[in-house]
């Protein structure tokens, strides 16, 4: 649905820079360091609670507040809507599977992208196997939804 | 008075290193988020880039439904990089200072030509490991710390309470486990 809306000269340049103020928080608030993070989870730190609600409070904020104002998002032309996704096993067990790694290396995607940013070139190992473990899981998935695929012609 | 101190007891037990950098961080994280929202329509998370930057190289069918979002995901992915850059440029640096950023309290600070990078400590195959696990579970479990943990939630999405729930709660059981058996960091 996003395709055909990108066209709008300020969608990649407004993309870019709600991208910098996020890598920024990452760098200020520490979470691009592992160890803060492992600290959180060890209980020595609970810092990293004031980062995640204290983000998630301003989305909060913007997401309902501002379908008071208009319908439609001005560079897209797409409706404002919450992010809502189906809760099913899925989340569950995806939710553990990362909750594993998180545990294990206290790294996360986008603060992982700004530990690159802060000269933390070790972190390219967790990028690496960021992308190994979804292409692995692509593998598997596109093998399933493919049988079904020709589960259902064949009915 | 007593209660003053009993307050700012606990406060330093649950923060040793504070509270400013957290929360100023945290606004700015969902101050970023916001913008693009506001602008597009788009909740952005972080952890589709991985599948959607393979969509450029893999034409196994489940990655092919990223394709029409991959060009901006590469973009919102090389923005937080070069925000987090021009934090190491200023703060982690040196060139501004401010008693609400502590700077770096773990890991390794090296000088390179002016500029101070920032290296972790936690060892090579932990982050390996754990980023294969992150890149299956993010994405089987439909989002990540971003995604679920600050859009989600401010979306008030019952699938990402129960997803940010799961994910502490193992994250927490597994450190613990791991940091009994001896490995750190």
């Amino acid at each position: 649905m996003e395709s055909q809306h990108e066209h709008h000269p300020l969608f990649m340049p407004l993309v870019f820079v709600g991208g910098l103020i996020f890598g920024f928080g990452l760098g200020f608030s520490h979470m691009a360091q592992p160890e803060v993070v492992l600290n959180f989870l060890q209980f020595a730190d609970f810092g990293l609670l004031f980062v995640m609600f204290g983000a998630a409070v301003v989305t909060g904020i913007t997401f309902f507040g501002v379908k008071r104002l208009r319908s439609e998002a001005p560079l897209t032309g797409v409706t404002y809507t919450r992010r809502l996704k189906t809760l099913d096993r899925n989340v569950i067990f995806g939710g553990g599977i990362f909750g594993i790694g998180w545990g294990l290396s206290g790294i996360c995607p986008g603060a992982a992208y700004a530990s690159l940013g802060v000269g933390n070139v070790v972190i390219l190992y967790g990028i690496a196997g960021m992308f190994v473990g979804a292409y692995l899981q692509g593998v598997w998935r596109s093998s399933l939804a493919d049988r079904g695929a020709a589960a259902s012609s064949a009915d | 008075m007593a209660a003053t101190g009993l307050f700012v007891a606990v406060i330093t037990d649950l923060f040793p290193n504070g509270i400013s950098h957290y929360a100023i961080g945290g606004l700015l994280v969902g101050l970023g988020t916001v913008v693009i929202y506001l602008g597009t329509g788009i909740p952005a998370g972080a952890s589709t880039f991985l599948e959607s930057t393979l969509s450029y190289v893999s034409d196994q069918s489940r990655f092919q439904q990223y394709r029409a979002s991959r060009d901006w995901r590469v973009v919102f992915t090389l923005g937080i990089v070069l925000g987090a850059a021009i934090y190491a440029l200023t703060f982690q640096s040196g060139l501004v200072s401010s008693g609400l950023q502590p700077g770096a309290t773990t890991g390794e600070l090296r000088e390179i030509g002016g500029v101070t990078i920032w290296l972790t400590e936690v060892q090579p195959w932990r982050l390996f490991l754990g980023g294969i696990l992150i890149g299956i579970g993010t994405r089987l479990g439909k989002g990540c710390t971003s995604g679920h943990g600050v859009c989600g939630v401010g979306s008030a999405s019952s699938a990402s309470f129960v997803g940010v729930a799961t994910f502490l709660f193992v994250a927490i059981g597994t450190a613990q486990l791991v940091y009994a058996l001896g490995v750190s960091p």
